[in-house]
């Protein structure tokens, strides 16, 4: 029912547009919107309700009440009147079992409406408790909103955006408009937000509109993030002007919420935005001049006005809308009935105050006016125009108007004048708890329709003034955002080695560890490059290690107090394992610390301790204030390392410089050339054979990999690592200790060095030497060939007393080995103790030191 | 928590761009009783009120510096440099 056309509409009659709406193709022009296409074709049901699945249609038109949320492709929850039209939309209802015009769950409004009183839920599905699944299964599809598509995937790409303003104002109406006039011409650095897409054509001298878009809310430091459909502005504003004006609040009477009953501001927009007559017989309710002003729009589309009621003057007893079919047919003013299919009812405007209560001002009830009003507002924070209580009419008709039928106060979750009263009786004598029992003001309008109404009932039935009550808090977001919008784009980056892609092309299987990417093998046997690094040679990629210059005339000084180690007495180009503790005693991370000259240490971290460990280290130095830096170039230097009994002469024929036995000994580091990459050679032996890790530039990366490859080095990844280290007993540090590990609990009393002056953790690690861990980490060897899961259980009588924090079969071994904490009185090598694998206890002996080449003569040849 | 923090060298950024460590502890002196050490371990004093506390520009500058910041209002009053001391406690 398309009027002329007419001066000022915003469609575009030249240009056509089809949507299917639920299942009905509709045609619409440009410039309308889903909700305004399909009602001019005729529809009128544009949802079903929360609870009782009435049928609902368009009520406000401004993107406010719940009435018209739908799926459209696939997204739930839209607003359709306020969403742009768009060519081939797939719209349909939610909520809803067969049709929007025929619901088999409006069973629910005929017979539910006295079994069903508020807090009826928490109530009745109690019990019995072994039912909840299923009744939770059926409420959940019986009641709500929209369904997310499981399958959507990454349909939409969001993007967060910081930005500064001098001025942010929030509402382009006319008082926003006025003041972002007079802020541009005090400066530059003024935005204007809102939500109407139509002010992205407004032209304002030295002011950037962004339009649609909506302020969410304003947060701690005057955090003001912007809802632009795929952008989150995150705004700075030096000074937040607050334009929201207000909104128009829905009259509270029995048939409140038929389809045909509608807020002034939705027939405005239908009339003048989009030229749609929006009934044909309308009866008027209103209590200020703004919603009586209606007239003129319905005269204008020629609609009958039936009668016109001013509810300041006329005060009805009783006022009531019927229907059929959920559709409005008549209103019954006391005892006379006036036929209508249209009642445009208001009872005057609250501002929108939402955003500036959020930010800390007071809201306070204004006697005068009958609605609430912002007053002091915090430093930074302005507000003009209607938001203020400026230029509003008085709130004045009944709080809810009696008769027959279902009168609601809240449309979003469908909590009627009945329910309110029930939860008074029931002694819900707060507001703020009287709306987490009803559940008032909680749903997707967010209260900006039933706050108001809410607390006027409130205090008629308890006879209390609206000021004595006060209001509910005031939270962000102040309308309903998508959770893509705020979760952003995920930016973690993911780190790769230098050497990333050879591994690629050898056909590695590549596994997270950490922030890393990391080759787990090479190959579908593991086991092949463990034999290849203990039998000839082997090549992996250690690049992720942390890896630290600490250098200065206090460098030593500053290692010495932060490791338990000592490091004074270590000679140039030697290599010492250190291992990190807190203040309390307990493992923090591991490494090698190497001294290339008196004032220079080379510091490896475990390849996730780098950060940590860095700023470990320099939040340190700004306590004491050592003449040392701290420099982290882990990302700057590559690494590997070259193991097997092979590499000395693998390396040999790659470097001029003398690798021999006598010349590079076992734990010396070595400055070198290797295939002519300046090279830092640590002779380590995490992996317990012979072998040198090699530090160079990372752009060398590749070709050195290469150089090594041609060798005859085999490639191993992580997995075969793993293997090799647990061979030798070695511990992953935050694998097989945890934040409660220490030094002597994880078998390395050997490591502290007590006479030292101070360092960090001597003092609880003095304690911890004279008590007796109650636990230890040791190894063990399984007498069956079963693999326990890492996380196992260790049983002793019949009850939990430790865990496997490693476990491997081990070819060079023979058996399945791990390692495990136990409880100190089982800790002794040879004990016998039972691991639980696959629900079967399974028996294990514990063991000390290395599985493998027990005295280390490999790794030191 | 959006409020601004000012690094003394890169000026007033958000907070999200720095690490927290805490209300500043006193390290004990040599040879704590085991109470002393459990209290600076594991204790802190929670104020609900003006702190002072460590923090660091994580993802700025790097700098590690004290800050005096009101709990209740996240109000930061004052942001310091530390004064290092081979002694001072932590």
């Amino acid at each position: 029912m398309r009027m002329e056309p007419r001066q000022g509409e915003r469609i575009d009659r030249t240009k056509p547009v089809s949507f299917s709406f639920a299942g009905w193709k509709i045609d619409g022009f440009e410039g309308d919107t889903l909700g305004s296409a399909a009602f001019a074709t005729g529809k009128r049901v544009f949802s079903r309700s929360f609870k009782y699945h009435r049928p609902r249609g368009l009520l406000c038109c401004s993107g406010h009440c719940p009435n018209c949320l739908m799926t459209v492709d696939s997204v739930p929850n839209v607003r359709v009147c306020t969403e742009p039209i768009r060519q081939g939309a797939v719209v349909e209802g939610q909520n809803v079992r067969w049709s929007l015009d025929f619901d088999f769950m409006s069973v629910t409004d005929k017979v539910g409406g006295p079994f069903t009183p508020v807090g009826f839920y928490y109530r009745t599905f109690i019990r019995p408790r072994r039912l909840w699944p299923l009744y939770e299964k059926f409420l959940r599809s019986a009641a709500g909103l929209g369904k997310l598509d499981e399958h959507a995937g990454h349909s939409r790409r969001y993007d967060t955006e910081h930005r500064k303003a001098r001025v942010l104002v929030v509402g382009g109406g006319e008082a926003g408009r006025t003041a972002a006039l007079a802020a541009a011409a005090t400066g530059p650095g003024v935005v204007l937000v809102d939500e109407d897409a139509r002010l992205n054509a407004l032209q304002l001298q030295g002011v950037e509109v962004l339009a649609p878009a909506r302020a969410l809310g304003i947060w701690e430091g005057g955090l003001v993030p912007v809802d632009a459909g795929t952008v989150l502005y995150r705004f700075r504003a030096e000074r937040i002007v607050v334009a929201t004006g207000a909104t128009e609040q829905p009259l509270v009477f029995p048939g409140n919420d038929l389809v045909g009953v509608m807020l002034p501001s939705a027939v405005r927009r239908l009339v003048r935005d989009f030229s749609i007559k929006p009934g044909n017989r309308a009866v008027v309710l209103a209590a200020d001049d703004a919603g009586l002003e209606i007239v003129d729009d319905l005269s204008e589309a020629e609609v009958e006005i039936a009668r016109m009621i001013d509810l300041r003057e006329t005060r009805p007893r009783e006022l009531v809308a019927q229907g059929g079919k959920g559709r409005v047919r008549r209103v019954l003013v006391d005892e006379e009935s006036i036929d209508c299919d249209l009642v445009v009812a208001s009872a005057g405007r609250q501002p929108a105050y939402s955003l500036l209560a959020q930010a800390g001002a007071r809201i306070e009830f204004d006697s005068e006016l009958g609605v609430f009003v912002p007053t002091e507002l915090p430093s930074g924070v302005e507000a003009f125009g209607s938001v203020t209580g400026e230029g509003l009419g008085k709130i004045d008709p009944e709080p809810a108007y009696g008769g027959k039928g279902k009168c609601f106060v809240c449309v979003c979750e469908d909590v009627t004048t009945k329910d309110m009263k029930r939860a008074i009786v029931e002694g819900f004598d707060s507001i703020e708890l009287a709306k987490r029992y009803t559940t008032t003001t909680m749903g997707p309008c967010q209260g900006k329709l039933c706050h108001l109404p809410s607390i006027r009932l409130y205090a008629k039935e308890n006879r209390m003034y609206e000021a004595a009550i006060g209001t509910t808090t005031a939270r962000p977001p102040w309308a309903p955002v998508e959770l893509g919008l705020l979760a952003g784009r995920d930016l973690t980056p993911t780190r790769r080695t230098s050497m990333h892609w050879s591994h690629a092309e050898a056909g590695a299987t590549i596994q997270w560890a950490g922030p890393w990417k990391r080759p787990y093998a090479y190959g579908e046997k593991p086991e092949d490059e463990v034999r290849a690094v203990h039998e000839s040679l082997g090549v992996i990629d250690v690049s992720t290690l942390g890896k630290l210059f600490v250098e200065g005339p206090e460098a030593v000084a500053l290692l010495e107090r932060l490791y338990p180690n000592r490091f004074g007495d270590m000679k140039r180009g030697r290599i010492r394992y250190g291992v990190l503790t807190s203040d309390g005693g307990r493992i923090m991370d591991d490494g090698t610390i190497a001294r290339l000259a008196d004032d220079l240490y080379y510091v490896t971290t475990t390849s996730t301790g780098a950060d940590a460990v860095t700023a470990w280290f320099e939040w340190w130095n700004a306590v004491w204030g050592y003449e040392a830096e701290v420099v982290n170039v882990t990302g700057a230097i590559a690494a590997v390392n070259l193991a097997g009994p092979q590499s000395r002469d693998a390396l040999q024929r790659l470097t001029e410089a003398d690798v021999s036995a006598e010349a590079f000994k076992y734990l010396d580091a070595h400055e070198i050339d290797v295939a002519g990459v300046p090279t830092l050679a640590l002779r380590i032996g995490f992996v317990g054979e012979l072998g040198y890790e090699l530090h160079f530039p990372s752009p060398a990366g590749e070709y050195l990999w290469g150089r090594l490859v041609a060798e005859g080095a085999r490639p191993f990844g992580l997995e075969p690592q793993r293997v090799l280290r647990l061979e030798k007993g070695h511990v992953i540090v935050g694998q097989d200790t945890d934040s409660e590990s220490n030094l002597y609990s994880s078998g390395m009393s050997w490591l502290p060095k007590l006479d030292k002056d101070d360092f960090v953790g001597k003092y609880a690690l003095e304690h911890l030497a004279q008590r007796e861990e109650k636990e230890r980490l040791v190894g063990f060897t399984m007498e069956e060939d079963v693999l326990p899961a890492e996380g196992a259980q260790i049983v002793i009588e019949g009850f939990p007393a430790g865990r496997v924090t490693s476990a491997r079969r081990s070819e060079a071994v023979g058996v399945v080995i791990g390692l495990a904490w136990v409880p100190t009185d089982r800790a002794a090598s040879g004990t016998r103790v039972e691991i639980r694998v696959d629900r079967l206890l399974r028996g294990a002996r514990v063991t000390h030191g290395a599985f493998f080449d027990t005295a280390g003569e490999r790794m030191r040849s | 928590m959006s409020f601004l923090l000012s690094c003394p060298f890169c000026g007033p950024r958000p907070v999200d761009e720095y690490a927290y460590f805490g209300e500043v502890t006193k390290r004990p002196g040599t040879s704590p009783t085991l109470r002393e050490l459990t209290d600076y371990v594991y204790f802190r004093d929670n104020v609900a009120g003006v702190q002072r506390e460590w923090w660091q520009h994580r993802t700025g500058c790097g700098e590690w510096f004290l800050a005096e910041r009101d709990t209740r209002t996240n109000e930061v009053l004052e942001v310091i440099l530390p004064e290092p001391s081979r002694r001072s406690p932590a």
